[in-house]
């Protein structure tokens, strides 16, 4: 018989102001097994944590029920507590009576008798609980980065500084992502250019770093300090180590007709190309769907051409399997394409861009070598709109309801930007809200409106209309209820930023979560930003919001401060709470093999004793280094062979029981 | 069907003769020429092989424990009964290489209860011969129609084709055509559309009569478990008194929920139970649902696919849209 302790928090008026926490530890006095109950205002405090060692003592308490947080929360700490008291950390159980209690009742009774049930099941299932000892595994010292942009590079920088090995996988014929994209970067206004490419070339020179370009991930296996990873290495169809990067080839390939994606599609790139002057590795890939030899068998020039005898059509994708002690998502995101918004006449008319096109446009490496020209007749644009939060902020389907966060910014730097080379234009900007918590943010929007002159009208736009070859902007004034027709020569979409298309199918691989809108999901919002919920998953940069420059260095760095940690050890101390089989009761069906989302299954023909008949069968073993516990075999398991340590099935339905008494 | 069992015969005195097999699962008749049941023969008493419109039980299910003997078991599948044979091949509940599966054709098999209701009582034995059956009675000979006293399952038969054989008695394009063209969802459709007070009127209704026999655990292929959960004296349900009468219903409905995605609609547990009670409409309303929520599938097809509950692809709907389908509150 176990000798059990409750004891029921208050979190300060977080739990005691719905549930009366005595009237809890009341109720649990007469539970089977329950010998000493009590409640205190902050368990989790050194005084609480002190009363729950002291009662195990002087009560000679065989196990602990606290009343309190969410397990995330707080298990880890009272498990150290019970521990440190002489209880096996598993003879804790936590009944959690604040998100699924206090926090979603208004009324006190109801809370009560809730938290009071919770508690119950907590007992019940203490009661059958039995001490577990946790394994060790081993970790591997190597980090994978999942994506070459700034995120990806400032953690890849990181952990390699503190003398790991780090691999970058990026999908992208080049590292650098949509910062080498931008023209400058507020509210500094210094170059994007300037302050990455250095980043990048220190990327690539580091010893540490192993770039994968123009690679993705393939598949991936294991746990935490242990992941198997398969990368696929597409074809460039240049040999990377004879290639000397002079250009020859795409001078002379006569596919010239593709659009350019590193120029927004503004302007045309050749068969075999290099994204950019800048590119890390700067080997250029052939665009199968454009180049003329894949198409027809024919051509070849650039072949003749390559006096380093660098390109080779038969070249194949390349699979490579290695392992990871840490995985590092940094997938950052792409600008929404506004097709859905017919309303802009994005898809009719060249004169409306995205804010990411108009950076091209301004760029000195862009299309139009930073001269500011419309792309439908190549004139200066007198007057140019910019309409903000468009995809961003919305109700409807077409739209995301979260803010993208940095459109305010840039779009006060665009218009500050044109003001300051083209006086003479007009520059309009219509908001919902001007945002700009940041350091030195708001004085940059200031200076935009007040020294620069930039018209700023609070209200969204309507319609764009193309007439003879100019535009006409209806919007609304909501601050003096006007209704306006504006002329245009150019209207500028800030368009919402969405997680890269890889990250959901990413997600599953990696077992890592996403949100409705495909971010990442952090382990905790506050507590722990830069950690995936599954164990040796962090998250870096957009992938897992929207972000500006500085907060996504700042969260790459911290990233890699996680996975530093996590390399420095020697060993990790494995989750004993995982699957086993009884060997009697499996029908050596599979069945829980196929649903292993970690491959820690696996049949063995073996004798077995089954009361008294000792015969071969075909059965399932559980690798409990590989299980991670998520019980998916127990569910599946026909027979009810599969059971789950710490969360057996006749505890669970103890604990049932005692819900539905 | 005289020609048919001629055939057979000389095709399973061939196979044992040579050694193929060393015995052979056939039919038995009890007391009563309808009441068959499946049984082992060797080449001394194989004159007791027969093969008729009273032969619908599935054999899949005896390979379980034959296929863990000596030696190899012939074993004669009809068309229907493949299916539940490569779910258990799948399943690695039947040694798929000490099995010699013989496929043999079926024109539908037949229902007693209906020949009864039709006035034929009485019966000695039968004589089924296409359209019509004649049947000899202590009253005299007696006709009815085939069509009139099929099984139900028969009505929504899966086709003449076999899904898994070692050798076919005749081909599968030679075989008698099988009645065909009933919606096996009619019912499932008439019980989803009841309100939840209806719905659950009909089945304490029909699940308040069973008496626990367990026939239709005993007779399902999908029911393969070594030690069924209800016979573990350490699952905390085995041979429990039951708190109120519904709680003994609920064996069905967790039985139901055991063979989903697994079971391949043999219609067995129907067929077998004393009491009349349609089990196989809770299996056909799970077969409905996989086959909304994930596409078409038949369970036991073949012996390798992966039924869609025990696998993950992205397409998967999301876990609100099965709750939606539940039905209202």
């Amino acid at each position: 018989m176990q000798k059990i302790g409750v004891f029921v928090c208050w979190c300060g008026s977080n739990i005691a102001a719905t549930v009366d926490v005595a009237a809890v530890a009341e109720a649990v006095k007469g539970e089977p097994g329950v010998v000493f109950a009590t409640d205190y205002q902050y368990m989790c405090s050194e005084g609480g944590q002190s009363l729950i060692k002291e009662t195990i003592k002087e009560q000679g308490l065989t196990g602990v029920v606290i009343c309190s947080c969410s397990p995330r929360m707080h298990e880890a700490t009272f498990r150290k507590t019970v521990e440190a008291a002489g209880i096996n950390p598993y003879m804790l159980e936590i009944a959690n009576i604040r998100e699924q209690c206090s926090w979603i009742h208004k009324n006190k009774e109801e809370g009560t008798e809730k938290a009071i049930i919770l508690a119950k099941a907590a007992v019940a299932k203490l009661n059958l609980n039995t001490p577990l000892i946790a394994g060790e595994s081993r970790v591997v010292k190597r980090a994978l980065v999942i994506g070459g942009g700034i995120a990806g590079i400032q953690t890849a920088l990181d952990i390699a500084e503190a003398g790991y090995e780090v691999d970058i996988v990026e999908k992208q014929p080049t590292i650098g992502g949509k910062m080498t994209q931008i023209d400058k970067t507020f509210p500094t206004l210094d170059c994007a250019a300037c302050i990455l490419t250095p980043k990048m070339v220190d990327a690539a020179q580091s010893e540490k770093i192993n770039i994968y370009s123009y690679s993705e991930v393939e598949k991936v296996s294991g746990f935490v300090g242990n992941f198997s990873v398969t990368i696929k290495k597409k074809p460039r169809y240049v040999n990377s180590d004879l290639c000397t990067g002079c250009g020859a080839c795409m001078e002379k390939c006569p596919s010239k007709k593709t659009p350019n994606e590193f120029n927004m599609g503004l302007d045309n790139r050749t068969a075999i190309y290099i994204p950019f002057a800048q590119a890390i590795p700067k080997v250029p890939v052939i665009d199968t769907a454009a180049c003329l030899h894949f198409k027809t068998g024919k051509c070849g020039i650039c072949q003749k051409t390559c006096s380093a005898n660098a390109i080779d059509f038969d070249q194949k994708e390349e699979l490579i399997t290695k392992e990871y002690g840490a995985i590092v998502v940094a997938t950052g995101f792409n600008p929404l394409k506004p097709t859905k918004f017919d309303e802009y006449q994005y898809n009719q008319c060249a004169d409306v861009v995205t804010s990411l096109e108009f950076e091209r446009l301004m760029n000195a490496a862009g299309p139009t070598k930073g001269v500011l020209l419309r792309p439908s007749d190549q004139s200066h644009p007198k007057k140019i709109v910019f309409v903000q939060c468009v995809g961003s902020r919305g109700q409807s389907c077409r739209d995301h309801s979260y803010c993208s966060k940095i459109c305010c910014m840039y779009t006060a730097k665009h218009a500050m930007l044109v003001r300051d080379k083209y006086p003479d234009t007009d520059v309009t900007v219509f908001y919902i809200d001007v945002r700009t918590p940041g350091k030195n943010f708001d004085e940059f929007y200031r200076r935009a409106v007040e020294e620069y002159g930039v018209h700023y009208i609070k209200g969204m736009v309507g319609k764009v209309e193309q007439v003879d070859g100019s535009l006409k902007v209806q919007a609304s004034d909501l601050l003096s209820n006007d209704q306006m027709v504006l002329d245009a020569d150019m209207v500028v979409l800030a368009t919402a930023v969405e997680p890269d298309p890889t990250a959901k199918s990413l997600a599953t691989m990696l077992t890592a979560s996403i949100d409705t809108n495909n971010f990442f999901t952090e382990a905790h919002p506050k507590l722990r930003p830069v950690e995936s919920p599954t164990a040796g998953v962090y998250l870096s940069g957009v992938c897992q919001g929207p972000k500006d420059i500085p907060e996504t260095v700042a969260q790459g760095s911290a990233c890699a401060a996680k996975v530093i940690g996590l390399l420095a050890k020697d060993k990790l101390l494995s989750n004993p709470c995982v699957a086993h089989s009884d060997e009697l009761l499996c029908n050596g069906c599979s069945t829980c093999a196929n649903v292993c989302a970690y491959g820690a299954i696996d049949y063995v023909d073996k004798e077995v004793n089954d009361h008294g008949k000792r015969e071969v069968r075909h059965i399932a073993v559980v690798n409990e280094a590989v299980c991670q516990g998520c019980g998916a075999c127990t569910v599946t398991c026909p027979s009810g062979a599969m059971d789950l340590k710490g969360f057996a099935n006749r505890q669970i339905m103890a604990e049932v029981d005692a819900i539905c008494k | 069907m005289r020609e048919i069992n001629e055939m057979l015969k000389k095709k399973v005195s061939e196979l044992l003769e040579n050694g193929t097999a060393d015995r052979i699962i056939g039919w038995q008749a009890g007391e009563f020429c309808y009441d068959v049941t499946p049984a082992v023969m060797r080449k001394d008493n194989l004159d007791e092989l027969f093969y008729n419109g009273f032969c619908g039980a599935n054999q899949s299910k005896y390979l379980i424990q034959e296929s863990l003997e000596e030696g190899k078991v012939l074993a004669l599948l009809k068309p229907c009964d493949t299916y539940s044979f490569n779910q258990l091949v799948k399943e690695h509940r039947v040694n798929r290489e000490k099995v010699y599966a013989l496929g043999i054709p079926c024109s539908g098999m037949l229902d007693v209860d209906k020949i009864k209701a039709l006035g034929i009582t009485g019966i000695l034995s039968i004589e089924d011969n296409g359209e019509e059956i004649k049947v000899a009675t202590m009253y005299g000979d007696k006709t009815c129609k085939r069509t009139e006293v099929l099984q139900e399952r028969c009505k929504v038969c899966k086709g003449k084709e076999h899904k898994a054989y070692d050798e076919l008695l005749i081909p599968d394009e030679d075989a008698p055509e099988v009645p065909n063209g009933e919606d096996r969802f009619e019912l499932v459709n008439k019980l989803e559309a009841m309100t939840s007070q209806e719905r659950f009127d009909f089945w304490r209704g029909e699940l308040s009569k069973c008496i626990r026999c367990n026939a239709c655990r005993n007779v399902c292929p999908a029911c393969s478990c070594r030690t069924c959960v209800f016979d573990n004296d350490n699952s905390g349900v085995a041979a429990k008194s039951n708190a109120d009468d519904f709680e003994e219903n609920m064996f069905h409905i967790i039985r139901a929920f055991h063979v989903a995605g697994r079971c391949t609609d043999c219609g067995e547990c129907s067929r077998v139970c004393p009491q009349h009670i349609p089990l196989h409409l809770l299996n056909r309303k799970f077969i409905k649902d996989i086959d909304e929520f994930y596409g078409e599938f038949q369970a036991g097809e073949d012996d390798t696919a992966k039924g869609p509950l025990t696998a993950y692809t992205e397409g998967d709907c999301e876990p609100s849209i099965v709750m939606e389908k539940g039905g209202e509150a």
